[in-house]
């Protein structure tokens, strides 16, 4: 699986309630959460993703709430990929769960700024910075979690699970 | 072993695990509530399954929008209600429970030895009760529904040695924002946190579900205390047969990433300021911070010792003018107690308001918000943008001692310096 976008960068501890304001989680259509993705730093957010961004984030990435909304607002908001110097464990479960592709990768957040085209190879970890003509490797997702992804989430894994029993 | 991994060892039927090995383990318990249950059921549907593995297993609490404040919510209660319905799933309505992590030990939910997790990501609040415990999301919630079964990558550990006794009006909350501001917001990512040393050991139950409830703010997977006569003694009367717990220590020779060594004994009155959990100074280095709400409640501090310290220091005194102070008990039992110990009418009497068990204004849902500009000194336990209300609002995280001090001179204050 590869994807490919523009990079929208933020900083150090993204928590969730930035992601997904705690006054929307009473919305549950992911098409209206993605209206309000990333609300509480840049209300103009969902405008620039919505061709399709790799988000890029620096130490722990997703902190806070266990809001599945707000992955959910990022994916439907039409970013491809999250990729991070760390992740807060929730959000990551979450993201896979959810069928959204996160990858640690360590020192990425000085590799890649805004506007930067990046490729992410998901089962080499591999990254490209088209732009930048810089090659990462990040953390390789265990083969499980890399089925949970190209499933298109936990649900549908576990559809395919049940019924092969 | 530590006591998370002999957990995760027998949720997982091993005789012994070790940090990185990934587990396929059992769940005791698993509780959603009314923000994250309607995804969950949502989820649930499309697996095809239409019963859960074991409805006397699964918990759902209505608590952080009750009463429901929106058609929107009304309408996401009666889902829940529906599905808990159909399920014969034990659903705690508005005016039965209050916040989930008070109402999962305190209807006797939580045992020490069990894995429980929670769609919530405070749901670490009941290792204070020696049980291993940690927040999902939604749709992992669904799969477990279905299959009663979590994958778990086996954490690694950090020691926290807790020694020393508290100054007058310090408290728990004040250690564990002490322990954030040291290790950082990301500081026990992925990893166990386990708080042991003679302070823990004397420590009330209350206290260490403050302590175990914040060990998320340092992205820690879960937080633990080993049980003991205290865990014992407030779940006795709670659960139909308590497990033995003497075996639940950690072993001597068990392997720790690291020990932090901390001395509370001249620990002052700890701040959070704006805008995360880790930015914790002292109380006096703390510029002076003009109050205009003073909240006291939450998973973190809305339990009956919480409001008796704050009651102490509000008692025949007046809240400020300008500063609108909340008080919003944990639970209904909370509640209960509360009245009948003559707190309500402290507070009542002192100007504060005191309103129903439910998460509030903690999580910007309903309930004193905030409007920009304005500034909240609070007892819960995130200060992030936008996190009570406006993103211009600022939140300052304290033990109920600082805010009920704050709400009396409407500024921040070291609650040390009122006279109770």
């Amino acid at each position: 699986m590869k994807v490919k976008g523009k990079v929208i960068k933020f900083g150090n501890n993204i928590d969730t309630d930035v992601i997904l304001p705690g006054k929307w989680l009473s919305l549950i259509d992911p098409q209206e959460l993605a209206k309000h993705a990333m609300e509480g730093l840049d209300v103009s957010f969902p405008e620039k993703s919505k061709k399709g961004v790799i988000l890029v984030g620096g130490k722990n990435f997703g902190c806070g709430s266990s809001r599945e909304q707000a992955p959910l607002a990022l994916k439907y908001a039409g970013v491809q990929c999250v990729l991070a110097e760390s992740f807060a464990r929730i959000f990551f479960r979450n993201s896979i769960n959810i069928g959204l592709p996160v990858i640690e990768c360590k020192g990425i957040s000085t590799a890649a700024d805004d506007g930067d085209e990046v490729s992410v190879d998901l089962e080499a970890g591999k990254i490209q910075n088209l732009t930048e003509k810089k090659n990462l490797q990040g953390t390789k997702l265990p083969p499980f979690i890399m089925t949970i992804l190209s499933d298109g989430g936990l649900i549908e894994n576990l559809r395919k699970r049940l019924n092969k029993k | 072993m530590n006591i998370s991994e002999k957990i995760l060892a027998t949720a997982s039927g091993k005789t012994s695990v070790k940090p990185g090995d990934i587990v396929d383990a059992n769940v005791d318990k698993i509780m959603v509530h009314d923000l994250t249950g309607p995804l969950a059921i949502e989820a649930f549907k499309k697996i095809g399954i239409s019963k859960v593995w074991d409805n006397k297993k699964v918990v759902i609490i209505l608590d952080h929008q009750i009463p429901a404040e929106s058609v929107k919510m009304a309408e996401l209660h009666k889902m829940l209600r529906k599905f808990a319905k159909e399920q014969a799933i034990r659903l705690y309505d508005v005016g039965e429970g209050g916040i989930c992590h008070q109402v999962m030990p305190e209807k006797g939910y939580v045992m020490p030895g069990s894995l429980i997790v929670g769609a919530d990501s405070h749901t670490c609040t009941y290792g204070a009760f020696g049980a291993f415990a940690t927040g999902i999301g939604s749709t992992e919630a669904a799969a477990v529904f279905a299959t009663g079964k979590i994958w778990l990558k086996v954490p690694e550990t950090i020691k926290f040695k807790v020694e020393g006794q508290f100054q007058k009006y310090v408290t728990p909350k004040d250690l564990i924002l002490h322990i954030i501001g040291k290790v950082g917001a990301d500081g026990a990512i992925y990893k166990s946190a386990e708080f042991a040393g003679p302070t823990m050991q004397t420590m009330s139950i209350a206290g260490r579900m403050t302590v175990c409830n914040m060990a998320v703010e340092m992205g820690a997977k879960n937080g633990i205390v080993e049980p003991d006569k205290t865990t014992s003694n407030f779940l006795q009367p709670r659960v139909t047969k308590l497990q033995n717990y003497e075996s639940l220590k950690s072993d001597s020779d068990a392997k720790y990433e690291k020990t932090i060594a901390i001395d509370v004994s001249d620990l002052e009155p700890q701040v959070a300021v704006p805008s995360s959990v880790d930015n914790v100074k002292p109380i006096s280095k703390v510029a002076d911070v003009t109050v205009d709400q003073a909240f006291i409640g939450s998973c973190t501090n809305g339990r009956i010792e919480d409001l008796r310290i704050a009651a102490q220091i509000l008692k025949g005194k007046k809240v400020k003018k300008g500063v609108r102070a909340l008080v919003i008990p944990a639970s209904q039992e909370v509640y209960a107690q509360a009245i009948r110990e003559g707190l309500v009418e402290v507070f009542t009497e002192s100007g504060a308001l005191v309103c129903g068990a439910t998460c509030g204004p903690c999580l910007g849902g309903h309930i004193g918000l905030l409007a920009s500009g304005e500034t909240c000194v609070s007892t819960s336990n995130r200060n992030f943008i936008g996190r009570m209300g406006s993103p211009e609002a600022n939140v300052f995280l304290a033990s109920p001692a600082v805010v009920a001090a704050s709400a009396l001179t409407g500024k921040l204050t070291d609650p040390r310096k009122v006279e109770a």
